[in-house]
């Protein structure tokens, strides 16, 4: 009964990354067919949502503000040059809009979010938890999977609205010692600046990202291999590869969100 | 009597390992059949398949007159019901309470419970297991052998005809080992289980097997009473049995 390792198509690497990406695919589509069918683990959802959010605030009100400030400190010597540090208010509004906001909180959360999704997950598949799920006739995706990657496709957002609160906070801050603008001026400044599609775009992009983010997180737990080193490459390999593949997101949905401009 | 499960020629390989080499074992109702064997000879890969968690290469299996493996999604889980599975590392979830961890496969199952029901049935399965001072703990509070009866009670709650221990006295002291045997031969008797345990240890097939199934080169070799197996001259059964003679010499 001894079978034959069968020959590899391409090469070995090769076979194994693109059974890989079919894996993850049929993966994907497995939890969209459990989202939709039977019970909505609610509690579940509630519980991963406070999670996510609670776990990454901190880290990202930091980030966000220095982001906010430290963007205002250096763009001032180059707008000085024309004499129009009054456009400060303006520029840095559309570059956390545009782009810094959605990505510095999902970079954060990939490291932060996809690190413990893989390794809680991971460690759930190698001590057994997951296969206990399964024999007590619970379904673990929909348990498990349904209830992280609604968590972080709709947290993720709303940290990144956060995000770029407080890295606005942190240019007026600048811009008031510095300039003396008042708040209601940087605001008007700002907000004339951008337009519906800017918010529009970081919308879509926070979304995909964080549906990213619980998606690869999931799967790198669910494929965990056996022993504690599963768990460290499950917990690693999720941020690495989320990382990626937000930069790939990035720069997809710029370029078609570009043609409506 | 009744047969509850039926294994006829299974065979399971992972890749080039062959694990499972043409496997017979059939388990009458009411019974408990022990399975012996050394480590890594695909015990709990046997157990896995009757729960419908890996799936056989080839042969036949089984349970309540159901072919696990051509039975759907909602058939599996119908039949799983009736299957408890007690996991080698109790496989508790970690981040829920004992209490939390009994309610979980209840109240997915069986829907529009009451509160006061589940609590009955929690109670209930608890008092069973003597370890209701637990019930608010977090599973990494417990010791092993407090994991292990609380991985029993998770099982029970759904009242399972079956039941699958997979080494459920390993790395447990002996008097523990003793209180875990009786609680095994306590369910059998009080849930009119059949049971298949998978063991290392010599007393806990004594005590609790009916019959005695030794797993080697991926078949049953040796069935029978746990007499009829360990008189058999097989070399290999009386070292398996001589090693647990002399381990159970130097503890004393
Ligand atoms: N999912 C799997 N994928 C690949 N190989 C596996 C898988 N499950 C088990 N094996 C292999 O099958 C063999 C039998 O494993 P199994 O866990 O059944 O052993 P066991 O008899 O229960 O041993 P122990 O007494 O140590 O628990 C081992 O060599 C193991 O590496
Ligand atoms: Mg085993």
């Amino acid at each position: 009964m001894s079978r034959e390792a069968t020959k590899p198509v391409f090469s070995e690497k090769i076979d194994d990354w693109l059974l890989g990406f079919y894996n993850a695919f049929e993966f994907v589509k497995l939890v969209f067919k459990e989202a939709f069918s039977g019970d909505f683990e609610f509690n579940e959802f509630v519980r991963q949502c406070y999670h996510i959010g609670l776990r990454s605030l901190p880290l990202i009100s930091l980030t966000g503000f220095v982001t906010g400030f430290v963007f205002t400190k250096q763009s001032r010597p180059s707008l000085m040059e024309f004499g129009a540090t009054s456009w400060l208010p303006s520029l840095v509004t559309i570059a956390i809009v545009r782009a810094l906001a959605p990505l510095v909180t999902s970079l954060i959360c990939s490291g932060k979010i996809g690190s413990g999704i893989g390794a809680e997950l991971g460690s759930m598949k190698v001590t057994e938890q997951i296969d206990a799920m399964e024999v007590s006739a619970v379904n673990p995706i929909r348990y498990l999977v349904v209830t992280r990657v609604l968590a972080s496709t709709i947290t993720i957002p709303i940290l990144s609205f956060y995000c770029a609160l407080v890295a606005l906070a942190g240019c007026f801050l600048n811009v008031a010692v510095n300039e003396g603008t008042n708040l209601f001026a940087f605001f008007e400044k700002g907000f004339d600046s951008i337009i519906f599609l800017d918010v529009i775009t970081a919308v879509i992009k926070a979304v995909s990202f964080g549906f990213t983010i619980g998606m690869i997180g999931c799967y790198k737990g669910f494929n965990a291999s056996n022993g504690t080193q599963g768990v460290g490459k499950a917990a690693n390999s999720s941020v690495v590869l989320s990382m990626f593949l937000i930069f790939i997101e990035e720069i997809f949905i710029v370029q078609v969100t570009n043609w409506f401009r | 009597m009744e047969k509850t499960i039926e294994i006829k020629d299974l065979y399971k390989s992972f890749g080039s390992l062959d694990v499972l080499l043409g496997v017979n074992l059939d388990v009458y109702e009411n019974e408990n059949v022990v399975v012996l064997g050394r480590s890594g000879t695909g015990k709990s890969v046997l157990i896995k398949i009757i729960a419908g968690l890996l799936s056989p290469d080839l042969g036949q299996v089984k349970v309540f007159g159901q072919s696990v493996p051509d039975l759907d999604k909602k058939e599996l889980n119908a039949l799983r019901l009736k299957i408890g599975f007690s996991f080698q590392n109790s496989a508790l979830y970690d981040s829920m309470t004992v209490r939390e961890n009994l309610e979980f496969p209840l109240v997915r199952n069986i829907k529009n419970m009451t509160r006061a029901e589940i609590d009955k049935a929690v109670e209930e399965v608890i008092d069973g297991v003597g370890l209701k001072k637990t019930l608010d703990q977090m599973p990494s509070e417990l010791s092993g052998g407090q994991r292990k009866r609380i991985g029993i009670a998770r099982t029970l709650i759904m009242n399972p005809k079956i039941m699958l221990y997979d080494e459920p006295t390993a790395g447990l002291d002996p008097i523990t080992c003793q209180e875990i045997n009786e609680l095994m031969n306590e369910v059998k008797e009080r849930y009119r289980t059949s049971s298949i345990i998978i063991t290392h240890d010599l007393t806990c097939a004594k005590e609790t097997g009916d019959r005695v199934a030794v797993l080697f080169d991926g078949k049953f070799k040796y069935q029978g009473t746990f007499e009829e197996v360990f008189s058999n001259a097989d070399p290999r059964i009386r070292s398996f049995y001589d090693y647990n003679f002399i381990e159970s010499k130097l503890q004393d």
